[in-house]
């Protein structure tokens, strides 16, 4: 800190304004000045951020109809709407459905993005253009590789059943009501693979090679190795990997959307708000308080995973 | 022995690409097999056609155009906010510099949905909805805290030697960002710039929320959405629009993997 201040102090000095400026002037210039260059972000988190946050908080809070959205008057009715959709039937099973997405989700994608960060450790030919292909499903817009994975679990003739077909198990409804879950868990795991490996591999690469060295002297095996030197001390990257997938796993809207618009046992909280927000899907009629209530909810869990990861990273720079 | 072991490691590192990059194989493979051979499901294009391509630019054009506008938009945007912000979090003692930058980390974890709600709900009373502008200002808002964050590690590491030699030199703080920071952060920029087209050209969530009835000025994800939504769903050109909107994403992991894999490392994620 000491050397931005002297660098900004001697900024000031090289100003006409400022040298007639009494000495005790300098650092509150030196503050305008740092002022006028964040003032741009500052205006834009309380208008893009703060203001949809609070509009959504608010909706929750008063009981919305078409026409009271439009026209205004809304009456102010306290959680009564957070008391209704968290009392209503429909509730339980979406949390659940939510946590199993999410859970399963990150188990798959952690075990597989670590098992190909490890593959991609070794030295070969070709390795980074490889491992760079791998970045491809997390680059390519999710429309894109949906609506592919839309295809491909046709029943009647996506490529999925075909390739089952010919090891003769019999045809999967990969996107009824009952395998909806399943089916987007699948294609989301796909999804989040090229994030966990690139997180992992560059975890693994922080790892001394002496000790990988040393372990072989002592007659270690692969597996050894992995369990007593890799894995503890991925450990801290672990940690960040898994509960980032956990908050980005949570939001996730799109490609449960174009799968299967949250039908059936695909319904997670957050499709669930965006279909009563926008009147498709589960719910044809709009409603505006319950998507709110429901994605303030999401919200609270997201923070809550948030500051969990937020702490950690403190922690982590600390040590 | 070792070499031998190298190879078997790159056939492997192969096969795994493979699988992994299938789907985006049959994408192609669709789009490029006439419309009666699609439900065959050859594992070629034996009935090859580019007909389907026709179909895509005769009809998603406007479509592609727009995402183009809203992605560069996006970048404006987003590198007018970002840069300056991460010259003063990291060369001026702020008040409440530290909140900022625990704010920035939260706003990542915001759900989409729910910025999507209060966003609609806003531009709703503003007339802002089914606009250009309106999209541009939601996309941003998906770049702009990584921005920033970017930003600010990266002119931390700007030595203040060469910052106080420009002040020396009679320049003012606006002249040392503009000539001094600005040309030195140049890789990070472009890392932000590559982010916030790619989020913005992929974004879906805003697009069929904030801009659901805006014709011609949606952008191509709605392009393809509406197709898909078609009651006779035609995969053929479907997936044709999908390898096309796919162009930009692959160009710039071409051209740019490096800047990318900066991105990464630097702790983006992706919402």
């Amino acid at each position: 800190m000491t050397t931005a201040t002297q660098h900004n102090a001697a900024l000031g000095a090289a100003q006409p304004a400022s040298a007639r400026t009494p000495r005790r002037w300098r650092p509150t210039r030196q503050q305008l000045a740092g002022f006028a260059f964040a003032a741009p972000l500052l205006a834009y988190l309380i208008i893009f951020y703060a203001a949809p946050l609070i509009q959504n908080v608010s909706m929750s809070l008063h009981r919305f109809d078409r026409q009271s959205f439009v026209f205004g008057g809304a009456p102010y009715v306290g959680l009564d709407i957070f008391k209704e959709v968290i009392g209503g039937d429909k509730f339980p099973s979406i949390l659940a459905q939510t946590a199993i997405f999410v859970v399963v989700s990150i188990v798959f994608q952690y075990i597989l993005g670590l098992a190909l960060a490890i593959f991609f450790h070794k030295n070969f030919p070709l390795n980074e253009v490889l491992r760079g292909m791998f970045l491809v499903p997390w680059l390519l817009p999710v429309i894109v590789s949906g609506t592919t994975w839309q295809w491909m679990m046709n029943p009647d003739n996506g490529v999925l059943n075909k390739l089952l077909g010919s090891v003769g198990v019999d045809p999967v409804w990969w996107l009824n009501s009952d395998n909806a879950l399943m089916s987007v868990t699948i294609a989301n795991i796909w999804l989040g693979i090229p994030f966990c490996l690139v997180i992992l591999y560059s975890g693994l690469q922080n790892i001394p090679t002496e000790l990988y060295e040393a372990a072989a002297l002592d007659g270690a095996g692969a597996w050894q190795k992995f369990r007593t030197i890799t894995f503890p001390l991925l450990r801290p990257v672990s940690m960040i990997t898994v509960l980032l997938g956990l908050i980005y796993t949570l939001k996730v809207v799109d490609i449960i959307w174009i799968l299967t618009m949250g039908a059936g046992t695909s319904q997670t909280l957050a499709t669930w708000s965006y279909s009563m927000a926008f009147g498709k899907g589960a719910s044809s009629i709009i409603r505006y308080s319950e998507a709110s209530a429901v994605g303030t909810i999401l919200l609270v869990i997201a923070l809550v995973f948030g500051l969990v990861y937020i702490a950690l990273q403190r922690k982590q720079a600390d040590s | 022995m070792k070499k031998l072991r190298a190879r078997i490691n790159t056939v492997i590192g192969i096969v795994l690409v493979a699988i992994m990059l299938f789907p985006i194989y049959w994408m192609i493979n669709v789009s490029l097999t006439k419309r009666e051979s699609i439900r065959l499901g050859n594992l070629i294009p034996l009935d090859f056609t580019f007909a389907h391509y026709g179909t895509v630019f005769s009809q998603q054009m406007p479509y592609l155009g727009t995402s183009l506008i809203i992605g560069f938009g996006t970048i404006v945007l987003t590198l007018l906010i970002a840069a300056p912000a991460g010259y003063a979090l990291s060369k001026f003692t702020l008040p409440g510099s530290r909140t900022i930058q625990f704010l920035l980390i939260v706003a990542q974890m915001v759900p989409a949905v729910v910025m999507s709600l209060g966003f609609y709900s806003l531009y709703n009373k503003l007339g802002m909805l089914n606009t250009v502008p309106g999209l541009i200002l939601a996309d941003s808002t998906i770049a702009v805290p990584f921005a920033t964050m970017l930003f600010t590690a990266f002119i931390t590491g700007i030595p203040s030697s060469l910052l106080e030699a420009a002040a020396l030199d009679g320049a003012s703080y606006w002249r040392t960002f503009r000539s001094v920071v600005l040309p030195m952060s140049r890789n990070s920029a472009i890392t932000v710039s590559l982010f916030a087209f790619l989020w913005s050209w992929s974004d879906f969530i805003f697009a069929s929320t904030l801009n659901r009835e805006g014709g011609n000025l949606r952008p191509i994800t709605m392009g393809i959405y509406n197709y898909i939504g078609a009651q006779n769903q035609e995969w053929g050109p479907i997936m044709a629009t999908a390898v096309v909107a796919s162009i930009p994403t692959a160009l710039l992991l071409i051209v740019a993997q490096k800047y990318i894999a900066a991105g990464v490392t630097a702790g983006a994620v992706k919402s």
